[in-house]
């Protein structure tokens, strides 16, 4: 049953109802990614890569054309069923990191794991050692405003690992961070990616997070515009991070 | 390291009632003020019912007391009046339309924290109780001050009609002032409970990704 794709798309078309014309944000995109891959998936502000980062991530639905998650099809899954994929399979890393305010960091990172039914003193032992992990063990008392923008995005990634999920999808990562943090986290994420396996997908107009990439999906206007491995991106890095 | 992810395991997602009642508890606190301003409106309006209704409880209790000395000319022994009753249901009705309305700025303007819990794994039906236990917290408090308060009052008030001999005839209305003192509590509780519904079902039902969008 578990083939080596983990995330594939069949021709998913978003549209939203503007007023009374309808404005089509995907086009129909066939996507398919592998357990353990680095995917960054790359284009301009409305290029439609957010819209489907959300697809993929099981958090709106598509207008037409399909979602498969480790061969489960997203359209024929029941709510409760929906909560148990995000709960257990997916991690997510947002741009504006979404930490619950009113949780300190451990809190924030133990809440998945107490929808996952987790015993509270696992819950702690597992939650201090991701907040480690990430590198800010001695904060784990502290609320989200007390942190800096870097170490909040690390509690994000320690949530997002609660509750050993296979595919970590991040959303603009970085979009909100300086450059050496922007680096720091995605150096992190890449570490997931090599000693744990976790398939990552990300979002980004980061050229960052292309040295890191197994594959770069570039979107435009709603559809894969092209689809490079690394190999062939080295050298347009190279120039381009020059002019960062 | 995804011990879950082969076959199709189905693993119940839950909310524990008491991680439930901590959450909510934590949301209460850091928003201390404005729930203490909401829980003010249930206040005033559950202080009001218990005043209007422990009020001819007493003065029943007191001409009960009186007949031979006083004629029945207080209006006020015959019960709780057509209007008494108008102006309670009116009170209640502000003190419902009140909480709906700051549930409502509650659950607007954590529109992305819905949608975040719902990212890590949450029920609709949590996101619902959590705001359901909040209001719920708030009207069961401000109820059971309110009734005091309203008791108290009365009290004051009584004690200017009928001087001491009000606290000589405690005994014959102090049950049916708890008694009423009691719904008080529950139905303060409820009116918050009806207020916060509707607002929290709805922001439940968004889809995590538009839930999330909504910038504030």
């Amino acid at each position: 049953m578990t083939s080596d794709i983990t995330v594939k798309t069949e021709g998913v078309v978003k549209e939203y109802r503007m007023g009374g014309t309808i404005l089509q944000a995907l086009k129909g995109v066939d996507l398919e990614i592998s357990r353990g891959e680095y995917i960054s998936i790359m284009g301009p502000s409305g290029s439609g890569k957010s819209t489907l980062f959300n697809m993929i991530g099981a958090l709106d639905k598509p207008s037409r054309g399909t979602v498969y998650i480790d061969d489960l099809n997203l359209l024929e899954l029941s709510p409760a069923e929906i909560a148990w994929l995000r709960c257990w399979k997916i991690g997510y890393i947002f741009q504006t990191f979404n930490l619950i305010p009113v949780m300190t960091a451990l809190e924030n990172v133990t809440l998945p794991m107490i929808f996952a039914g987790i015993s509270s003193e696992e819950r702690r032992k597992r939650g201090i050692k991701l907040l480690e992990k990430v590198g800010l063990g001695e904060r784990a008392d502290h609320k989200p405003t007390e942190l800096s923008g870097g170490q909040q995005q690390r509690v994000a990634i320690a949530r997002s690992l609660a509750n050993n999920p296979s595919i970590i999808l991040a959303d603009e990562p970085t979009g909100n961070l300086d450059l050496k943090t922007g680096r720091d986290i995605i150096s992190l994420l890449k570490e997931m990616n090599e000693n744990e396996n976790v398939t990552i997908i990300s979002a980004t107009h980061d050229l960052k997070m292309l040295d890191v990439s197994d594959r770069v999906v570039y979107i435009r206007d709603g559809m894969v515009e092209r689809i490079k491995a690394r190999e062939e991106l080295d050298i347009e890095v190279g120039k381009v991070e020059g002019q960062e | 390291m995804a011990q879950e992810s082969t076959g199709p395991v189905r693993r119940q997602i839950q909310l524990p009632f008491s991680e439930a009642i901590k959450i909510s508890f934590q949301s209460l606190k850091i928003r201390f003020w404005r729930s203490m301003i909401t829980t003010a409106g249930i206040l005033l309006g559950i202080a009001f019912f218990v005043a209007v209704l422990s009020g001819s409880e007493i003065s029943q209790a007191m001409s009960k007391r009186e007949t031979i000395v006083t004629t029945i000319d207080n209006p006020q022994a015959e019960g709780v009046s057509a209007q008494q009753i108008w102006l309670i249901v009116m009170s209640l009705i502000v003190c419902v339309v009140g909480i709906a309305n700051s549930m409502l700025m509650a659950v607007t303007e954590r529109f992305r924290e819905i949608g975040t819990m719902k990212c890590l794994g949450a029920l609709n039906r949590f996101v619902v109780e959590l705001f359901l236990l909040e209001s719920g917290f708030q009207g069961l408090t401000g109820a059971f001050i309110g009734s005091l308060v309203g008791f108290m009052s009365i009290m004051l008030l009584s004690l200017k009609d009928y001087g001491l001999d009000l606290f000589r005839s405690f005994p014959d209305y102090i049950l049916g002032i708890l008694m009423y003192m009691g719904i008080a509590c529950f139905l303060g509780m409820i009116l918050a409970i009806v207020g916060a519904a509707g607002p929290a079902y709805r922001a439940a039902q968004l889809p995590p990704a538009e839930a999330m969008r909504v910038e504030l």
